[in-house]
């Protein structure tokens, strides 16, 4: 990146001790897959922390009664409401496939440029495919 | 800082007291460690969504009153919220600079992380302990 060599001479700023060299910005990478991989960990991970709340939620619901559980169901059974279902499930399998990822990379394994291309995709294609499929299966059984 | 005062004090000096003692690793590990449990428990999960969604208000009630499945459930709450607490701090602790906000999110982060797990297992165990089951027990 030539932007870090640029950062590292540019003038002092006004008011500033001394100008510090500064990491490139987000904006100044060209978009990767494997850039985009780690985006999308910590932006599902935000997902399934509504998530988490939303099991929560459907366990005080049931212990409430039959009353505030049909509230829950009318709520999560709305387009709305199996929006955010499908958008947490499909958070759910990706994730999953991104913390496998970095377990595997906690190994030792899996640095490659071409590997960890290839399992970003991956994770990508098993996050929507994976939740496809379940929702598939709900569809079928009567779940959604 | 312009105008540097000379420090007499060695660098062990002035690290000293403000690094990790033997401790660092232990929120990766923690990440870590969660991570592998929560991959069968999020699997299991999936499964008692399809699995409880088509009955209703009586089947989900069934389920959750079975001890295995209770305990699932809250074993699934109390490890995801110990990940998510991890997880959420790093992003807290990467993205706010100012250290009166960061603290305050960060206090806020845990406080709704022990909130969900709390209130959901209190919950789940309430169904699990149920005398009855309604309209199949009796």
């Amino acid at each position: 990146m030539t932007q870090a060599r640029t950062d590292a001479g540019a003038p002092k700023a006004p008011g500033a001790a001394r100008a510090r060299p500064l990491s490139p910005h987000l904006m100044q990478w060209r978009w990767h897959v494997t850039m985009a991989a780690s985006i999308a960990t910590r932006a599902t991970g935000v997902a399934l922390y509504v998530g988490a709340a939303l099991v929560a939620i459907w366990a005080l619901c049931l212990a409430g009664g039959e009353a505030s559980y049909a509230g829950f169901l009318v709520v999560m059974g709305s387009f709305l409401g199996k929006l955010v279902l499908f958008g947490i499930t499909v958070s759910l399998f990706y994730h999953l496939a991104a913390g496998v990822r970095h377990l595997v990379w906690d190994a030792g394994h899996g640095f490659q440029p071409q590997t960890a291309n290839m399992t970003a995709v991956a994770a990508f294609a098993f996050g929507i495919a994976a939740a496809v499929g379940v929702w598939a299966v709900a569809f079928a059984t009567g779940a959604a | 800082m312009a105008g540097h005062i000379p420090s007499y004090r060695t660098p062990l000096g002035r690290a000293r007291g403000l690094g990790a003692a033997h401790h660092g690793v232990s929120g990766f590990i923690t990440e870590r460690a969660t991570s592998v449990a929560l991959v069968p428990l999020c699997l299991w999960a999936v499964w008692a969504v399809i699995a409880v969604a088509p009955g209703g208000y009586e089947s989900a009630f069934v389920f959750l009153h079975n001890p295995v499945q209770a305990t699932l459930a809250v074993l699934l709450l109390i490890v995801s919220v110990v990940h998510m607490h991890a997880g959420m701090r790093v992003i807290l602790e990467d993205y706010i600079q100012n250290p009166l906000a960061r603290t305050g999110a960060l206090l806020a982060s845990a406080g709704l992380c022990l909130f969900i797990a709390t209130a959901g297992a209190i919950s789940i165990l309430k169904v699990a302990f149920a005398v009855i089951a309604p309209s199949v027990g009796v």
